[in-house]
């Protein structure tokens, strides 16, 4: 869907480019999260797909075609951009703001309307309520949902999403990133996301993206680059509790075994069988068990989990203290 | 005095009229002239960095010349009467208004221009869509400030032959004729004071709602 | 401009005269706003209306508060100094009032906290921090009143309006524009001088 080839980009007066000949492949509905310390060139590397940022070098294909070649207005108007700074607009209400690109489209007004109605839903806001107010009468986290609705306003093939919870607190962060992939589930799309945090990354993105000094590290699922970073850099950057971050990605079906009967085990001893691998990990130590039955959503028992299948699941991830 | 001033009011009213009349048009044509130059000049100064640090420093230093100096040089340049004075309080109008207008526009999220262009808006949209609307109240504030400076100013045009209500005081200063003091004075103070509130209440009208202080 | 080098001591005189009447206006304007922003600041309320009065003050034309005087107070330095002061209050208040009002709550606390009187407060910790902030307002004030000053010439209360008013009055361009450039002079160099002074003490405070 997005092709990044030998991108590159040299700002004028530097003597090294921000991105140097990046290329990756983002599949169609997928999200690809670019990873990296500050400085690595993230930012730029996003806005040389909506062409805020002219390459110096390489190209981009989108759904193939190249983008250079492409009108950058009618080009934007097919991706979602949201930016940390969110940037509503004052002096327009939420609905006037999550009106923009329809408005841009030219839509008629009926269906804007439901538009906006059907965004501020679906990001968990009351239209009745929020739709005639101004930005500056929302919480930051509000402002953030409506930096969302407002990009896929257009209802674009692509998001362009430069840290866009990284200006929220913890709490409410954790509640954006859960409902964002609850509305990915329900409207497919591809999906470039920059963050600097990697539980953010591990959590967002179908693949990972590491970047260093405008170069590619590694390209991989979230899995691969944990089980198998490809350097010390990676290794590092991903932190030494990798192994345990391994275990947020499985779910405890993927580790049980068939129900062997298992009579030592107490009666409060089951976990159900789409917790992580982690959360059973976690009932174990705080029950002392060796083993925790597995439940499926009707309290049927389905299988088995133990701290041995957990621990060969880790098994070649640990990482020794430096 | 006071009745003495009504009485010479209701006894020259052509003569009023007259005076109140020009000091309204010298008024209204400069700030006029002067809205239509350097607003849009101001707004263009905010494209060119290099350009407005020069501009916006000559507008800073023309603001703290003295309106008298600025009517006064007039009179060996273009002689006496209603033009030079036209061009004095054109002069006196444009720095706050070329002032306010660039950073009017200087002042406008960053953030939000960029989500604006990269929505797809062209640069005309954001500028006519964005830019403009959060910059305006900014923008007129300028031309509330040139509007009562160049009322007060239209005063002293009695001085280069400019005509206006500042002739009433200038002969009852010459021939101390005190209630004439007061048909020039009030009702040119009243001006001013009208026209501060006229041009605030623009400025209220011409601010987005949701960029009203204490509204929300 | 023959007319100059002969006349410098008249343009001396005249120069002299504005600055002095710039200064005692000024400075007795500087010592009104002082006590009354002070008086606003312990009392919150009477603040608005003080602000509503004095901006009405500066809205009228200088002109015409000039005339309006004349009937109470005659010609002269008289009334032009009560007009200019009256033009510099509503800056100066506002000023004073607005530097002594963002001293950070935690350093007053602090200065409290220490055992410091109000007025050991005031001067060794409020003065000092707003002082950036009022030195705005004094170069604002100052700046506005050089240029109403050269009106008031027109009261007879001297000064470089004098040589403009004379020469619009003869027809005699050097006078005119010997008067307005000085007037202008003085005025973009209190403005250049006082904005320096205004930066220094920034700057210092940022250290
Ligand atoms: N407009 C610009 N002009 C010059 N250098 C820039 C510009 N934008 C970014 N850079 C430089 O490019 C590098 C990458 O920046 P950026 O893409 O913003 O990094 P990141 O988003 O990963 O923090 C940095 O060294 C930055 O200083
Ligand atoms: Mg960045």
């Amino acid at each position: 869907m997005i092709l990044l080839e030998s991108l590159t980009k040299l700002f004028p007066g530097q003597a090294t480019p921000a991105v140097d000949r990046l290329s990756l492949e983002v599949p169609a509905g997928q999200t690809c999260v670019l990873i990296g310390p500050s400085g690595c060139g993230k930012t730029t590397t996003m806005k040389m797909i909506n062409r805020l940022v002219e390459p110096t070098g390489g190209r981009i294909v989108l759904a193939g075609e190249d983008v250079t070649g492409m009108d950058p207005v009618a080009l934007r108007r097919r991706m979602g951009y949201v930016i940390q700074q969110i940037g509503l607009f004052p002096h327009l209400t939420i609905g006037e703001n999550i009106a923009t690109v329809p408005r841009l489209l030219g839509w008629p007004a009926p269906r804007i309307g439901a538009r906006v109605d059907e965004l501020l839903t679906l990001v968990g806001m009351d239209p009745a309520i929020h739709r005639a107010r101004y930005p500056r009468e929302l919480s930051g986290g509000q402002r953030q949902r409506v930096g969302v609705a407002r990009a896929l306003a257009g209802d674009p093939p692509v998001m362009l999403m430069d840290e866009p919870f990284g200006a929220i607190d913890p709490i409410t962060r954790l509640r954006l990133q859960n409902e964002f992939l609850r509305i990915l589930r329900t409207i497919r799309k591809t999906v470039v996301f920059v963050t600097h945090d990697v539980d953010e990354a591990i959590k967002m993105g179908d693949r990972i993206a590491i970047l260093r000094d405008g170069r590619l590290v590694q390209y991989g699922t979230p899995d691969d680059i944990l089980a198998h970073p490809a350097n010390g850099f990676v290794e590092e950057f991903v932190g030494a509790d990798r192994a345990l971050k391994r275990l947020d990605l499985v779910t405890v079906r993927e580790v049980m075994q068939a129900d062997s009967g298992a009579p030592t085990l107490p009666a409060g001893a089951s976990i159900r069988h789409d917790a992580t691998a982690k959360e059973a990990l976690s009932a174990m130590l705080a029950m002392d068990q060796e083993g925790l039955r597995v439940v499926d959503a009707n309290g049927r028992l389905v299988g088995l989990v133990s701290l041995s299948g957990i621990r060969r699941l880790i098994a070649g991830t640990t990482t020794l203290p430096a | 005095m006071v009745e003495a001033a009504w009485a010479y009011l209701l006894s020259h009213p052509k003569l009023f009229r007259d005076a109140l009349v020009t000091h309204l048009t010298l008024s209204g044509c400069a700030l006029a002239i002067a809205t239509i130059l350097a607003a849009p000049l101001g707004i263009i100064l905010s494209r060119s960095p290099r350009a407005a640090l020069v501009a916006i420093n000559a507008a800073n230093v023309a603001r703290t010349v003295p309106s008298l100096a600025v009517l006064a040089i007039m009179l060996p340049i273009l002689g006496t009467g209603f033009a030079p004075s036209l061009v004095a309080l054109t002069l006196l109008a444009i720095p706050p208004i070329l002032i306010n207008a660039y950073v009017g526009i200087r002042q406008v999220d960053p953030d939000a221009i960029e989500s604006a262009v990269g929505m797809g808006m062209t640069r005309l949209q954001v500028m006519a869509r964005i830019e403009l609307p959060v910059a305006l109240p900014v923008i007129s504030a300028g031309v509330r400030t040139a509007a009562v400076q160049v009322v007060a100013g239209a005063t002293l045009a009695a001085f280069i032959g400019g005509g206006g209500l500042g002739d009433f005081i200038t002969s009852g200063i010459a021939l101390m004729q005190l209630p004439l003091l007061l048909v020039g004075a009030v009702p040119i103070a009243l001006l001013a004071v009208g026209t501060e509130l006229l041009f605030h209440l623009l400025e209220r009208t011409l601010t987005p709602r949701g960029m009203r202080p204490g509204s929300s | 401009m023959q007319w100059a080098l002969t006349h410098l001591d008249d343009i001396g005189w005249a120069t002299w005269e504005h600055a002095v009447l710039v200064s005692v206006s000024v400075a007795v304007a500087f010592l009104i706003s002082f006590a009354v922003a002070i008086w606003a600041s312990r009392q919150p309320r009477v603040y608005p209306p003080i602000m509503g009065i004095t901006a009405l003050l500066y809205t009228i034309p200088s002109l015409a508060l000039f005339a309006l005087l004349i009937p109470l107070v005659g010609l002269g330095r008289v009334p032009a100094i009560i007009g200019l002061v009256a033009y510099s209050l509503l800056i100066l208040i506002r000023n004073i009032a607005t530097g002594l009002r963002e001293v950070p709550a935690d350093v007053v606390e602090a200065a409290l906290g220490m055992g410091m009187g109000p007025w050991q407060l005031l001067l060794t910790i409020e003065m000092p921090l707003a002082m950036p902030v009022i030195i705005a307002g004094l170069r604002i004030a100052t700046v506005t009143v050089i240029g109403i000053a050269t009106i008031a010439a027109y009261i007879n209360a001297g000064g470089l309006g004098t040589l403009i008013f004379t020469g619009i009055a003869q027809d005699f361009p050097a006078k005119i524009v010997v008067g307005a450039g000085l007037a202008s002079g003085m005025a973009v160099g209190a403005d250049a001088g006082l904005s320096r002074l205004e930066r220094r003490l920034r700057a210092r405070r940022a250290a």
